[in-house]
């Protein structure tokens, strides 16, 4: 997914000298093809984190459009008011991207574990928000927030990504992709953000084998959120289940749920994800997402125990 | 209108909006008056028709609490009328008590401490990559150096031989509960920042002549960033509010407080000078 982005960032770039890439001293092996490609175009702000978001909105604000490069909280939490009153409030052009949403960097500990960054940048006016769910819809979400003049957070898988559309599906910031479309006779329907796409396609693979009629939905973006799909969807089936690698507060169920919760709908929704804790224990990503009850595995007994 | 009329009426203009919108800030905005005087009347390439003129100087106010004495500036440059000031802090005012990027002639939205100095070397590090001709000018309180923000902008800027920055610090040496010494000591000052790689100059920060002179871009040195430290005193020129901590937040009252502010500033008016508000009154 990161290499997906890099890619495609240096395609843009070599086409748009505006852009230019910053990093928080991170991307070693990964931002290497950028720097050697486009050295005038990139800067390392090292690490100083509020420092370097400032230097982005002061080049933003010179007409520039600037990526600004990290992984885990660093580039989000760390520097929240910079984002906040120079970013969004100045409606500066900078694209905050952040490398390892979720467990991605789960052996590092709680520090590296990033399950916070969607409430807290979702809570932002003029933030869009950005989870892309496989290296297809990385492509196409790093090109959108390209031409989206304002602040736009990113967030990203590591590697070894799957790619789960076969075709390049057409895609506007705030559209959801369905990967199973709800029909007739439809149950239940999973809602994914971001990388954990995979566990929600093993999951309706899985539901729709056991004979529960279950859609898959994709959301790389969670702010704007797609309503017209959401409600749509909740008009069809059941159960809606919304998965994240996040906490369930103020995330992308939360999102769901605050579209679902002004509206009459036949479906109700189970909003997956953390339960609101910190993990004291390292471990793999795929360790951690069944430890906290977000893989494949979980879902499909979350839904077979409520249908 | 001389540098010193236009630092007189700085003062004035500040008495008059704290004292009608019960506004803090007082002592901040009498401090970094004669600053703020001496880079609008002659170091900063601005044009109060063409606010946003390609190559005007960019000016940040990072300590932006003293949004006061920059409305005021602005509004004797012309930038938009000086009946506007009234409504500081007031309901639906764009003169915000932390300066606005709303107002014609300000380029930055500033009020958390810290800001300024990474956006102002964001402007410059652009600048220099594609040879502009502009310069960045920031502002800073004394306490605001305590934001470790302020110190990761200055590591930048030396590296990046921003030569195009000027940050200037109002040194009044007190800060929001009482002296920077007491709370979080600044010294040795300027050895800090010749550490960090910059080009130091302390002046006066209330003399106009030495003010011009250290503020000029001929003052700047081939690839280091500029600091300018001004030293200031708290609530310059009304004697009561002068290095007293108080007039951080306090506004001068009806009666005494606003009466003996009022004369005490009119006795320093210069010669030909006309009070703004004698006229509208």
């Amino acid at each position: 997914m990161r290499d997906t982005f890099v890619k495609t960032l240096i395609d843009l770039a070599k086409s748009d000298s505006n852009i230019e890439l910053i990093t928080g001293d991170m991307g070693f092996g990964v931002l290497k093809p950028f720097w050697e490609a486009l050295p005038n175009q990139f800067t390392n702000a090292g690490i100083a984190e509020q420092n370097m978001t400032g230097i982005a909105v002061g080049m933003a604000l010179e007409g520039k459009t600037v990526f600004n490069y990290s992984i885990c909280n660093f580039p989000t939490l760390r520097c929240l008011e910079q984002i906040r009153n120079d970013c969004t409030y100045h409606n500066a052009n900078v694209k905050i991207v952040s490398v390892g949403g979720g467990f991605e960097y789960g052996p590092l500990g709680m520090s590296h574990h990033t399950t916070e960054d969607i409430a807290v940048m979702r809570s932002l006016p003029n933030m869009i928000v950005c989870a892309p769910g496989d290296p297809t819809e990385t492509k196409l979400i790093t090109e959108l927030i390209t031409n989206h003049k304002g602040t736009c957070y990113l967030r990203l898988g590591r590697g070894n990504n799957k790619t789960f559309h076969n075709n390049l599906p057409k895609l506007k910031l705030g559209e959801a992709i369905p990967l199973i479309e709800v029909s007739d006779n439809t149950k239940v329907a999973v809602f994914s953000t971001g990388a954990i796409l995979d566990e929600a396609f093993d999951a309706t693979e899985d539901l729709n084998n056991k004979g529960i009629k279950t859609a898959l939905y994709s959301f790389p973006t969670v702010k704007p959120i797609d309503k017209k799909t959401i409600l749509h969807v909740a008009s069809k089936v059941d159960l809606i289940v919304s998965l994240e690698e996040h906490n369930v507060i103020g995330g992308f169920g939360s999102s769901v749920a605050e579209v679902l919760a002004e509206n009459r709908n036949k479906a109700c929704l189970k909003i997956m994800g953390i339960r609101d804790t910190y993990t004291n224990v390292c471990g793999s990503q795929k360790y951690l997402r069944h430890l906290f009850g977000i893989d494949a595995e979980s879902i499909v007994k979350e839904v077979v125990g409520r249908i | 209108m001389t540098t010193k009329e236009l630092a007189w009426k700085i003062r004035r203009h500040g008495i008059e909006m704290t004292h009608i919108s019960a506004a803090s800030h007082i002592g901040s905005v009498l401090s970094v008056a004669d600053i703020i005087a001496v880079l609008y009347n002659d170091i900063l390439n601005i044009d109060p028709k063409n606010p946003k003129k390609e190559d005007r100087d960019r000016f940040i106010l990072s300590k932006g609490h003293a949004a006061a004495s920059v409305y005021a500036a602005l509004a004797e440059k012309g930038f938009f009328d000086v009946k506007e000031l009234k409504t500081f802090y007031s309901d639906n005012s764009k003169f915000l008590g932390h300066i606005s990027k709303e107002i014609d002639g300000v380029e930055f939205s500033s009020g958390s401490l810290g800001h300024g100095l990474p956006v102002a070397a964001g402007l410059s590090y652009v600048a220099k990559k594609e040879n502009k001709p502009f310069y960045s000018y920031v502002v800073m309180g004394d306490g605001e150096c305590d934001e470790g923000s302020v110190w990761e902008a200055a590591l930048f800027a030396h590296h990046f031989k921003l030569d195009n920055l000027v940050a200037i610090i109002d040194y009044n040496k007190m800060q929001s509960l009482t002296t920077c010494e007491k709370t979080i000591s600044l010294e040795p000052f300027g050895s800090k920042w010749k550490a960090f790689g910059w080009n130091v100059i302390e002046c006066d920060g209330h003399n106009i002549e030495e003010l011009k002179y250290s503020l000029s871009k001929d003052r700047s040195v081939k690839d280091k960033p500029t600091l300018v430290i001004a030293n200031t005193v708290k609530g310059k020129g009304v004697s009561f509010m002068e290095n007293n901590i108080l007039w951080h937040y306090r506004y001068p009252h009806e009666g005494e407080e606003y009466d003996n502010a009022l004369k005490e500033l009119r006795a320093q008016k210069p010669d030909g000078c006309i009070d703004p508000y004698e006229v509208t009154k």
